[in-house]
């Protein structure tokens, strides 16, 4: 008897050759990144000794110099990360109302929301900080202004994402009512949203604590300032110290953001 | 108390209890407002100022200066690079230190230290790392190529072990059953299982590593960032809002590309 | 009987997960001829954790499991994956790779016989991808072949399983509650698939179960569990209701 081959293959030859596209798509990228880009490689095998190099200067930590301008710059971090993050909410609530199709129906809407959200996205915290550091000179204020405004896309595009997710059922009995839409919000969308909201703004402060530790390396107030000078200066012990206090209240940071969140969802 | 609920009985039955613990939390955040804005000395009268200059600054960054378009298509070809390699380097380590950070499958002998450097890779901002690579390796793509490695180890190591570690281990056990070798029972238990939210990950850390990359320049670290920030010092703000315009399409290209890509997978 | 003939040999096998709380109090047995062997018992008296030691999916605590001459407790690596490899196993929530499609469970049974590389490459053997569509048409799913896993109902998820196992050229089967999530219908049919290859491959398939009219039905020997040790082992029609008493405990739902 004559014996069929079956035949079995994984995929059909259109998704092979979609997929093999997308391979070669980043092989090609790949390659033609490592052969352009300006590395010498003398400086690549160098790195283990330099970085070891460089650990070694920073020990031992300075500690003396934390009560000096350590403590009163990683408390304004702190205020330039929480009071962004409040004032991000100011422009990010309605962009995210804008948004999301179940509240607002017009396309223009979505594409103005969707722009700003997007342009607050694209451009880095650091970036609008150099910004405002140029409209309003150096300090705290640009800071804050530059965590407001890169924070708004990031809680504009979850928080409407969390809008349209919400159960249609409750709004609509709402509306059934004749209720004003100041009412239908409070009562029909907020209760829906309210642990979404909590846990994204949170979890943006948590990133903000981060991003504003650095802001000050271009001006913008608060513990980057400080770290920039000693590293100006080569004081590599007292960069050591305001690192491990950056490295001490992100972590608390995080801590406490897990907390929160535990309690309130 | 009766204060509040007068303003509750104004519209429907609440069916959630008023939550005292969010409402104190808004108190918190208010009186905090008022003792930030004067501890950091954010006045009304510099804001205003501030204004006047932005006014300034628009008009002179608009209409966009192109015409430095070869400097620009250097810094942004170093940019892609830097995204392209250190993505590429980042995702792949991360697939083994993810499996070896994933408790399910690891001893904790091994799980733990990995993860603590997950942890160690993920607490520090990108730009912080990128001043310490400069340091150590100079100035250029290389110090930018690192530091995005260690960013993307930092972030999709994580989700990937927590990827393997939600997957049903059923089938693992099945395919174990069958005599498969430990890489055999990646390949058909594990991997099915993860591929596709892989794929999303992925496509997020290259867009994260993207915007990133135009970032780091900014500490000397290569890329469109360099570019940016000498354009800022030298007050070229025509050719800054060229540069600004650049990263959005940038991005905005990406994530066209990136649903493209989610699509196939 | 010979030792040369003989399947299996379980011998002093115990297990505790806890120390000093075993749920396996020494377990001897031997199987010696093919076909099926039912373990019946109630539920949490250690039959899967009996199953599951003898691919060592569970590591035993102590005893000895004499499979193809060669105690499976004491084999590792590359020793261990050639003996589970002759040691299929179905399961009771069938654990079927869901995102794969059928054909590709059915194909994984050979995951035991390739290399790593070749699993990568998905590299089959004709001869092997033939034979998965040949049991593939004998559970009757031919023209599922291609679609996912999780598409399929329980009774064809089984199926599927049981196609797994077989793929596998095993030398015993053992499958555990292989019909308790499903109706009492495609229960029978899975036992008869189970009794179908069992006889085609003469090997042995040691299959626990709850139900002791499904057992009874089909087996050719039964081995009753209670509390970690056996308690009774021969033929189904043997079975009194005073062993189902010592097996199960109580009375009321005897009948």
């Amino acid at each position: 008897m004559q014996k069929i081959d079956h035949h079995w293959q994984r995929f059909t030859l259109k998704q092979k050759l979609s997929r093999f596209t997308v391979y070669l798509f980043f092989i090609v990228a790949l390659v033609l990144s490592v052969r352009t880009v300006e590395i010498i490689p003398e400086f690549f095998f160098d790195a283990p000794e330099q970085m070891v190099d460089l650990f070694s200067r920073m020990w031992p930590i300075d500690f003396a110099f934390y009560p000096i301008s350590v403590h009163d710059a990683m408390i304004e971090t702190l205020n330039i990360a929480t009071l962004g993050t409040l004032f991000t909410l100011i422009f990010s609530i309605p962009l995210a109302l804008m948004n999301a199709s179940n509240i607002v129906a017009s396309p223009w809407a979505h594409w103005i929301a969707r722009f700003f959200l997007v342009s607050s996205r694209s451009v880095n915290s650091l970036v609008w900080a150099l910004l405002f550091v140029a409209i309003f000179g150096p300090g705290v204020l640009a800071g804050v202004l530059a965590i407001a405004f890169r924070s708004v896309g990031f809680v504009g595009k979850l928080l409407s994402e969390a809008l349209e997710e919400i159960d249609m059922g409750s709004v609509e009995a709402l509306r059934a009512t004749g209720a004003p839409w100041g009412a239908v919000m409070l009562k029909g969308y907020w209760p829906q949203v309210k642990p979404a909201f909590f846990s994204i703004v949170l979890f943006r402060w948590d990133i903000n604590v981060r991003e504003s530790a650095v802001l000050g390396l271009v001006g913008a107030g608060g513990i980057g300032v400080v770290l920039n000078d000693s590293m100006n200066l080569f004081q590599w012990q007292q960069v050591a110290m305001s690192l491990l206090a950056i490295f001490a209240v992100v972590v608390a940071a995080e801590v406490v953001v897990v907390n929160i969140r535990k309690r309130l969802i | 108390m009766a204060g509040l609920n007068k303003q509750t009985a104004s519209t429907q039955h609440n069916p959630f209890p008023r939550n005292w613990w969010v409402s104190g939390l808004w108190l918190v955040a208010a009186i905090y407002l008022v003792y930030s804005v004067n501890a950091m000395g954010l006045d009304w009268d510099r804001f205003t100022a501030g204004l006047g200059h932005a006014d300034n600054l628009l008009s002179r960054m608009f209409p966009p200066n192109f015409s430095r378009w070869e400097l620009l298509l250097e810094g942004l070809i170093e940019s892609l690079e830097i995204a392209v390699i250190s993505s590429v380097v980042g995702i792949f380590l991360s697939l083994f230190i993810g499996l070896l950070a994933a408790r399910n499958f690891m001893p904790n002998w091994i799980s733990t230290p990995v993860r603590g450097f997950i942890a160690l890779c993920r607490s520090f901002h990108p730009v912080i790392i990128a001043i310490l690579f400069v340091k150590s390796v100079g100035f250029g793509a290389l110090a930018g190529i690192l530091t995005l490695v260690i960013a993307t180890i930092g972030f999709i190591a994580k989700l990937f072990a927590e990827a393997i570690e939600e997957i049903s281990f059923k089938q693992v056990e099945a395919i174990r059953a069958t005599g498969a070798s430990f890489v055999s029972v990646i390949l058909f238990a594990v991997m099915p299982q993860v591929f596709s939210r892989f794929i999303g990950f992925a496509t997020y850390q290259f867009d994260s590593n993207l915007r990133n990359s135009t970032m780091v320049g900014i500490v000397g670290a290569g890329g469109l960032g360099g570019t940016l920030f000498s354009a800022f010092q030298r007050f070229d703000y025509d050719f800054v809002a060229a540069i600004l315009i650049t990263i959005i399409a940038l991005i905005l290209f990406w994530e066209f590309l990136s649903t493209l890509v989610r699509r196939i997978f | 009987m010979s030792a040369a003939q003989r399947f299996l040999e379980v011998k002093g096998l115990k297990k505790e997960y806890v120390a000093g709380n075993p749920i396996l109090k020494g377990v001897d047995f031997s199987i010696d001829s093919p076909g099926i062997v039912a373990i019946i018992g109630p539920s949490g008296t250690g039959k899967s954790t009996l199953l599951r030691c003898i691919n060592r999916l569970i590591e035993p605590t102590a005893g000895q499991i004499i499979f193809d001459n060669s105690d499976v407790c004491l084999a590792s690596g590359k020793v261990l994956r050639h003996l589970r490899r002759q040691v299929a196993m179905v399961f009771q929530e069938y654990n079927l790779v869901e995102r794969l499609s059928v054909i590709e469970n059915v194909l994984s049974g050979r995951l035991g016989y390739m290399t790593s590389w070749q699993a990568w490459r998905r590299n089959y053997l004709q001869s092997d991808i033939n034979n998965a569509y040949e049991l593939l048409a004998a559970v009757g799913l031919e023209e599922h072949a291609n679609k996912r896993a999780d598409s399929l109902s329980g009774g064809q998820r089984q199926r599927v399983g049981i196609a797994r196992a077989v793929m596998q050229d095993p030398r015993i089967i053992l499958a555990d509650e292989p019909t308790s999530s499903l109706d009492p219908k495609t229960a029978v049919e899975i036992m008869e698939l189970l009794e179908k290859f069992a006889s085609e491959k003469n090997i042995p398939a040691l299959v626990n179960m709850h139900d002791v009219k499904l057992a009874q039905r089909f087996a050719k020997r039964i081995i009753g569990m209670s509390n970690g040790h056996i308690v009774y082992d021969g033929a189904p029609e043997g079975i009194t209701d005073e062993h189902l008493k010592k097996i199960y405990g109580g009375e009321s739902w005897l009948d």
